[in-house]
């Protein structure tokens, strides 16, 4: 890029981290309840606490991959276009020009909003352009929004 | 009567013979119906009814949508309003039409009358359809959406004739086609198909061998055990049945298939029953993919055909308008292609590179096509297994540049960058490119992305020669796909070619 000045990466917030904590909690203790209970009945109480055990391991493990992940994702938005990192395991890194820029989406899901973040999603005509920030703080989404709505406006380009 | 058209009151009706020409639809129906009355009745008493009923009810209800529908166009809009107990107004801004295709049923092109479909960008619903217009009025409606679209001055329209009078039914008489006659001014055949070639084309797919493998296979099992034989002949006929009308499908969509450059775009006309012609403008082009199946290679046939925006209803294939793919050489020779490649979108052939040989380990099947290339313009790129395929995405349409990296391909130090046109699958893969490569891929890409969108208001001719940096001179592969390659000097193909050592002397 000729014309961009070089920024640094813009990361989301580390309290997405927590959030996904959270959810993946939540979801070992579930599956930990279930085949606890599952075993308990029908293999006796060794069967039961060995696969709760398991459960909860294989939840410890996946806390490395959603923490790898997590850290994995990151953005930059340059003069001319918005960049989008993420992945692990299959990296992807989606070069999005502002005027192409269809429409910019924010949800929060109910995780979400109890975390107070929200995702920022940028449509372009092209289903597979892959623009997608999540755990993003209330500011900087709606900071990003706008400014990104501006560009694209600026900036638009039609079909 | 032009004036009115752009006045308040200006409102033009369709065809009056629409009603009748709608029973063509039902043709299927009333058919099941004929069959379902004489099941019913033993072909005793009043076996007519159902049929009748059908045809009646359909000529009613055609009629009262003839009544209740209306078109017209003001400014820049193209406004239809329709329907009678749920009012449809649709308002279609004719700078984002897409394609429009004019489509004339059996039943149709006897009566004289055509449909005219209108696509947009954008979701299906937004498409307008007219059914039916007078040929002419089609015609005419056609050149005059093309022509409004767009930023260009639409002075040319001034200059036309506009026949408003379709409520008096003119042009019911011409069944002649009168494509090439009025106003859209010269055309010149780019590329036909003769049906011998169509024929030969089904012939030599992967579907029809098949279909011979089992048939011979039938044939030992028919010797060997003629009862299992007559069973498995049993269980097939359906296979047998959607074999062949899948066979007759497609040649009738496809026969005397004709790409033709007309002023405002390309036009393919095609159909044995019902005939088609598709109007693609130029610049609204979001890839070309030239696809080259291994039974038609030995011969040099290949397949082109172009995306463009819209929603591509897969229900709708091969009707016209809804296909956001269409055929645009649905078989023809690699000369041909080339020639069309180059008018649509003024692709010049970059040079070429194949990935790196440790790329092999990651696509040991599709290595041997695997290679990708871009110049100021456009993004190139070859994929496949057994078919070889070929992408261009003109870079001003690019909507995303992906670089995307599995682990095999990380191991290996490679990367796929993904050039995305509009559209759901409408892109080019650069795969398996060195990492170093996929990063300078990514920033060049995008700004000549950048800088093509900038120009895009320049003239296709204009763009075209504007090849940019010149390419050295050297042996790159030929063009015209005749031979293996060709030799390239300052800037221009020589008539020197090369076929496996050899060299020739061939006028490209």
């Amino acid at each position: 890029m000729t014309t961009s000045a070089e920024q640094a990466w813009s990361h989301p917030s580390p309290t997405l981290w927590r959030l996904r904590q959270t959810e993946l909690a939540l979801i070992t203790f579930v599956i930990a309840l279930v085949v606890g209970l599952i075993f308990g009945a029908t293999l006796g109480t060794v069967a039961s606490i060995v696969s709760v055990l398991v459960a909860v391991l294989t939840g410890a493990l996946s806390s490395w991959f959603v923490r790898n992940r997590f850290r994995a994702w990151r953005y930059q938005e340059r003069h001319e276009d918005l960049i989008v990192a993420r992945g692990v395991m299959v990296r992807r890194l989606s070069v999005v020009p502002y005027g192409r820029m269809q429409f910019v989406e924010v949800t929060a899901g109910p995780m979400e909003r109890i975390f107070k973040l929200s995702t920022v999603k940028l449509h372009t005509a092209a289903a597979a352009s892959d623009a997608r920030i999540p755990g993003l703080e209330l500011e900087e989404s709606a900071r990003l929004r706008d400014r990104l709505t501006e560009l694209g406006e600026s900036k638009a380009a039609g079909m | 009567v032009r004036a009115d058209l752009d006045r308040e009151g200006g409102w033009q009706r369709l065809h009056p013979l629409s009603p009748l020409t709608r029973i063509g639809r039902l043709v299927p129906v009333v058919a099941l119906s004929f069959v379902l009355a004489f099941a019913h009745d033993h072909g005793q008493e009043g076996p007519l009814y159902y049929p009748i009923g059908v045809t009646v009810a359909s000529v009613v209800f055609g009629f009262i949508h003839w009544m209740v529908t209306r078109w017209k166009i003001e400014g820049d809009t193209l406004r239809i309003e329709t329907g009678l107990i749920r009012r449809d107004s649709k308002r279609l801004p004719l700078a984002r039409i897409q394609a429009v295709d004019v489509v004339r049923p059996l039943l149709a092109r006897m009566l004289g009358v055509s449909e005219l479909r209108i696509r947009l960008a954008g979701s299906g619903s937004a498409d307008g359809r007219l059914a039916y217009l007078s040929e002419a009025t089609a015609l005419e409606l056609r050149q005059r959406l093309l022509q409004k679209r767009g930023p260009t001055a639409p002075q040319a329209v001034e200059s036309l004739a506009w026949r408003g009078s379709v409520a008096a039914g003119a042009g019911g008489g011409s069944t002649v086609a009168v494509d090439s006659t009025i106003g859209s001014g010269p055309e010149h055949v780019m590329a036909s198909v003769p049906t011998g070639r169509l024929v030969g084309s089904f012939a030599l797919s992967g579907v029809t061998l098949v279909v011979i493998g089992i048939a011979v296979g039938l044939l030992v099992l028919a010797i060997v055990a003629p009862k299992t034989a007559a069973a498995v002949v049993g269980f097939l006929a359906v296979y047998l049945f959607s074999f062949i009308s899948g066979i007759w499908r497609r040649l009738s969509n496809e026969f005397r298939f004709e790409a033709v450059e007309a002023p405002e775009g390309v036009r393919v006309r095609r159909g044995l029953l019902q005939t088609v012609s598709e109007t693609i403008p130029y610049g609204r082009i979001q890839a070309v993919r030239k696809i080259e199946p291994l039974f038609w290679r030995p011969l040099g046939w290949c397949r082109l055909e172009v995306d463009i925006a819209g929603s591509g209803r897969k229900n709708q294939r091969g009707e016209g308008s809804g296909v956001a793919r269409k055929a645009l050489l649905p078989v023809g020779s690699a000369q041909d292609a080339w020639h069309l490649v180059d008018r649509l979108i003024g692709a010049t052939l970059p040079i070429m590179t194949p990935p790196p040989h440790r790329a092999r380990k990651k696509a040991p099947l599709s290595y041997h096509f695997l290679s990708a290339g871009h110049d100021n313009d456009h993004a190139v790129c070859v994929t496949g297994r057994v078919r070889k395929v070929t992408t261009w995405v003109p870079l001003e349409k690019t909507q995303s540049i992906r670089k995307v990296q599995g682990p095999v391909q990380r191991r290996l130090g490679l990367a796929t960058v993904h050039v995305d046109a509009a559209g759901r699958t409408t892109r080019a893969e650069l795969r398996d490119r060195t990492e170093a490569e996929a990063d300078q891929l990514i920033e060049e890409l995008s700004d000549l992305a950048r800088a093509a969108r900038e120009h895009r208001a320049r003239p296709l001719a204009e763009r075209s020669s504007n090849v940019g940096a010149p390419i050295p001179s050297g042996w790159y592969p030929d063009p015209s796909g005749r031979h293996e390659q060709r030799y390239w000097r300052e800037g221009q193909w020589t008539q020197q070619v090369s076929d496996k050592g050899h060299t020739a002397v061939d006028v490209l």
